[in-house]
């Protein structure tokens, strides 16, 4: 047995390198043997991007994007199509939870700096990986076609009208109408299953490559490289990302699938918070809702949008708000050149870093709690505060990691 | 190092406390219980009788009643199809949406996810809230919707209200009062609202209940997975030193 | 230096035990998983209520002609057999693949030389056996195209079967077997219920 499975393997080698394939990527992958719970998020990000193409696909057997079917059809699909409302809610949970596990991911990255030398490039990836999916929440919300796709997208196409000289030309272009309708239904339903999933998809492919050249980061921000046997030349710190880290990430996925299952089958609302109420209601080209909100993994930018009141510097108001929204999201991408630390990870770093991160946590949380709510002037001020606070933690990081207090890092890896 | 914590912590805290109850008359939570079948069949039949000539619940079809205990299709015809509809069919509303328009200004709403938009306990308090306003266009007015174009469908049932308003320290405060009664006892007709409002609930996600006794197998599989994979995480690891 | 990790190479019984058991339990939350998924693609419930049966009135149809209703998406096919008519089926027999409708092509009610409840109605379903296509109803004698001792029947143009005005196949055709008759139920003497054998099941 073992031997015909010897000339198998034998035979495909010679016409594709899969054992050399396997072996680079997982069994001679040797990562860091220090991995804390944080590196979870990784692993669990691949299993929710196979979740949403899975389901994704099964959802377009049966969805409708025309402006007079569609909300129609997604209740078909959570009604007359067996099992179609497992499907369904698979990919509206896998959504938000897409959101939960990359922001974890990325918080890991700024814990333990991840974004350092040599990952620079490792971490622009990532990051576009995350505008790629912004992209794909975006276009996928629109698609049921109740008022809150509806409202939302109108909110958030609008923003291109402030950009000077070409806005309404592009608003115009990027709908293909002179307001949201079947036309962008239409093209947004094409962009959310084959653009955005093509590009996402070739993107996690190229940071899982990325991250194999230059190896993982660990929770303590040293090079396991830089420390080999002589022997084998094997990292000491190093452990084979196959057996252990794949049995340790199989523990991981149930503990997240135990998550997941629980909202898909005891709570797929989640309070309003992945499925929100007033998108259970036909999409009225009429008459806004009340109140909107965009779904919860939007709302700290959306403060930020919503922050800025005043004109300034020959440039009104709401083109800053788009302005501040989109840095918002863009800063993260010059974090390996803000930071001038000596040492990459949490552990070692000072009081005023770690002073810093948490107020930037706290300011992420605020926002995107002020986000869900409607606006007064005393949330705007409070928007306003925190939209200061989450960008001095950017802006003044080349200063205050310079002059803090750090701990020497450790040759080795620490438990 | 711990003042700093505290502050943190206020900063955190401070914007939530800020929040503020939502404006407007509170909800009265409703009575529901979406496994009661013979509750939920008893809001079907008062919800095919008064509301379907209005509204539409295009979403669902008559023939998956069998999620609350309707098995056989002459049953489902008899109890739930005044129309010449067959069981197989969506439950449409009599009435055609231009004349809806037309009779009160706006189309009466698919009912099929109402209760998924609004909730139960705002359902259930606006079916008890209609009280006789003769400044309205349909003689009607709600305490929970303001000029609701809807008129007061379960009149006959529950009589007609008054509007009250009284004020209690400077502050306006508005209640409702039985001027007429009518063929129910305000108890009765509360039962009435709770089953009409438990079948909504039940309409806005017939599989609701499949979906829970399915995830109970589904987590107990996977709690099972759990301990298993964590044996087996232990028991490799134990290669580390 | 040592390397931080020491292979097992020779697996541990309580390894081997735990890898076989995890590899189980993951089998079978793949099954579960693949099976909603797989469920997903049968006929929704609204496939299903559009296969509902159909009523079809045949009141006003007359003796040699045909009617066609339709039923889950497919035509099928009433015919009013003249006496006429009748007396071919016994005299093409000879020529038939399955003259005594042995294969299950049929509800037993129809298994029988006019393969229907009442003789002179057909009720079959329009659609050749061989690859689905929708034959023609030839009733004409002895056309040119088809042949001297063409007596009427179902004529299929895209691959050439010939079938009766029982719509049982002949011998050396493409089309391996008999139309098929649906099942149906006279609810009175004009009103035909097919795609159920009663009212109840529909």
């Amino acid at each position: 047995m073992n031997k015909q499975n010897n000339t198998f393997l034998e035979w495909i080698d010679k016409r594709f390198p899969l054992v050399s394939t396997w072996k680079e990527h997982f069994t001679e992958y040797y990562a860091p043997k220090n991995f804390n719970f944080w590196y979870f998020f990784g692993s669990l990000a691949l299993l929710v991007l196979v979740n949403q193409l899975v389901t994704g696909i099964f959802l377009t057997m049966s969805y409708k994007p025309d402006s007079s079917l569609a909300f129609a059809s997604v209740e078909y699909i959570m009604r007359d199509v067996d099992y179609g409302w497992l499907i369904r809610y698979m990919h509206s949970t896998g959504a938000s939870m897409f959101f939960v596990v990359v922001y974890l991911h990325m918080f890991r990255g700024m814990m333990y700096g991840s974004y350092r030398k040599p990952r620079e490039l490792l971490w622009l990836i990532g990051m576009g990986i995350f505008f790629v999916l912004m992209s794909l929440a975006f276009t996928g919300y629109i698609l049921p076609w109740g008022q809150m796709s509806y409202w939302g997208a109108q909110v958030i196409v609008s923003m291109f009208e402030a950009i000077p000289f070409i806005g309404e030309t592009l608003h115009n272009w990027i709908l293909g109408d002179f307001m949201l309708s079947d036309a962008a239904l239409n093209r947004f339903f094409a962009y959310h299953v084959v653009t955005l999933p093509v590009l996402i998809v070739v993107l996690v492919f190229v940071h899982i490559i990325a991250l194999h050249e230059v190896g993982s980061n660990n929770p303590d921000g040293i090079e396991i490289k830089e420390n080999k046997n002589p022997q084998t030349k094997i990292p000491v710190d190093g452990i084979p990302f196959h057996p252990y880290y794949t049995v340790k990430d199989i523990f991981g996925v149930v503990i997240f699938l135990i998550v997941f299952c629980g909202i898909i089958f005891f709570a797929p609302e989640m309070g309003g918070y992945f499925l929100e109420h007033n998108n259970f209601i036909p999409a009225d080209t009429l008459k806004t809702p009340d109140h909107i909100a965009p779904v919860w993994y939007f709302t700290p930018y959306y403060s930020m949008l919503r922050a800025v009141t005043v004109n300034f510097l020959w440039v009104d108001a709401k083109l800053w708000g788009v302005i501040l929204m989109v840095a918002g999201v863009a800063v993260f991408c010059f974090l390996p050149w803000l930071d001038r630390s000596p040492v990459k990870s949490i552990r070692y770093k000072g009081p005023i870093f770690k002073f810093a991160l948490t107020l930037f946590v706290i300011s992420f949380f605020v926002l995107g709690w002020l986000g869900t709510q409607s606006p007064t002037p005393l949330y705007t001020l409070l928007a306003q505060i925190f939209s200061v606070i989450y960008f001095a933690f950017f802006i003044l990081m080349p200063w205050y990691s310079k002059i803090d207090k750090t701990k020497p890092e450790p040759k080795r890896v620490t438990k | 190092m711990n003042k700093i914590k505290i502050f943190l912590l206020v900063l955190f805290m401070a914007p939530m406390s800020l929040f503020a109850a939502e404006p407007g008359m509170p909800l009265d939570a409703a009575p529901i219980d979406t496994t009661d079948n013979e509750a939920l069949q008893r809001g079907a039949e008062s919800f095919v009788n008064y509301c379907l000539t209005c509204h539409g619940a295009s979403f669902m079809r008559y023939n998956r009643h069998r999620d609350i205990g309707l098995d056989s299709e002459a049953e489902v015809l008899d109890k739930l199809v005044l129309t010449d509809q067959k069981a197989g069919e969506l439950m449409l509303s009599a009435m055609r949406k231009n004349e809806g328009e037309e009779w009160f200004g706006v189309a009466p709403p698919d009912l099929s996810v109402i209760a998924r938009s609004r909730g139960a306990d705002w359902l259930y308090t606006y079916l008890r809230a209609f009280y006789r306003d003769d400044t309205t266009v349909p003689g009607w007015n709600n305490l929970v919707f303001d000029r609701a174009a809807m008129p007061h469908v379960l009149y006959e049932l529950q009589g007609e209200q008054k509007l009250v308003v009284q004020t209690v320290d400077g502050k306006e405060v508005k209640s409702l009062e039985l001027a007429k009664p009518g063929l129910m006892t305000v108890s009765e007709y509360d039962q009435y609202v709770a089953d009409l409002v438990n079948y909504l609930v039940y309409l806005g996600e017939p599989g609701a209940n499949d979906r829970k006794r399915l995830g109970i197998m589904v987590m107990i599989f996977l709690f099972g997975m759990l301990g298993l994979t964590y044996a087996l995480y232990r028991e490799y690891w134990k290669d580390i030193h | 230096m040592a390397d931080s990790f020491s292979i097992n190479n020779e697996m541990s019984g309580r390894r081997k035990f735990l890898v076989a058991a995890t590899s189980v339990a993951g089998g079978v939350a793949g099954v579960g998983i693949v099976a909603p998924f797989v469920l997903s693609m049968m006929p929704s419930e609204r496939a299903k209520a559009a296969g509902a049966p159909v009523e079809v009135d045949i009141s006003k149809l007359e003796p040699g002609m045909l009617l066609m209703v339709e039923w889950r998406g497919r035509v099928v096919w009433i015919l009013d057999r003249t006496p006429q008519m009748l007396a071919t089926l016994e005299k093409l027999e000879p020529q038939l693949a399955d003259p005594n409708s042995e294969k299950e092509q049929q509800p037993d009610y129809a298994k029988n030389r006019t393969r229907s409840i009442k003789s002179e109605i057909l009720v079959v379903e329009g659609i050749c056996t061989h690859l689905g296509c929708s034959p023609v109803f030839r009733k004409d004698i002895a056309p040119e195209d088809l042949g001297s001792d063409w007596l009427g029947g179902f004529f299929c143009p895209c691959h050439g079967s010939k079938f009766d005005l029982a719509g049982r196949v002949y011998k050396s055709v493409p089309a391996p077997t008999n139309l098929v008759v649906p099942p149906h139920v006279y609810l009175s003497d004009n009103v035909l219920l097919i795609g159920a054998e009663s009212k109840e099941t529909a």
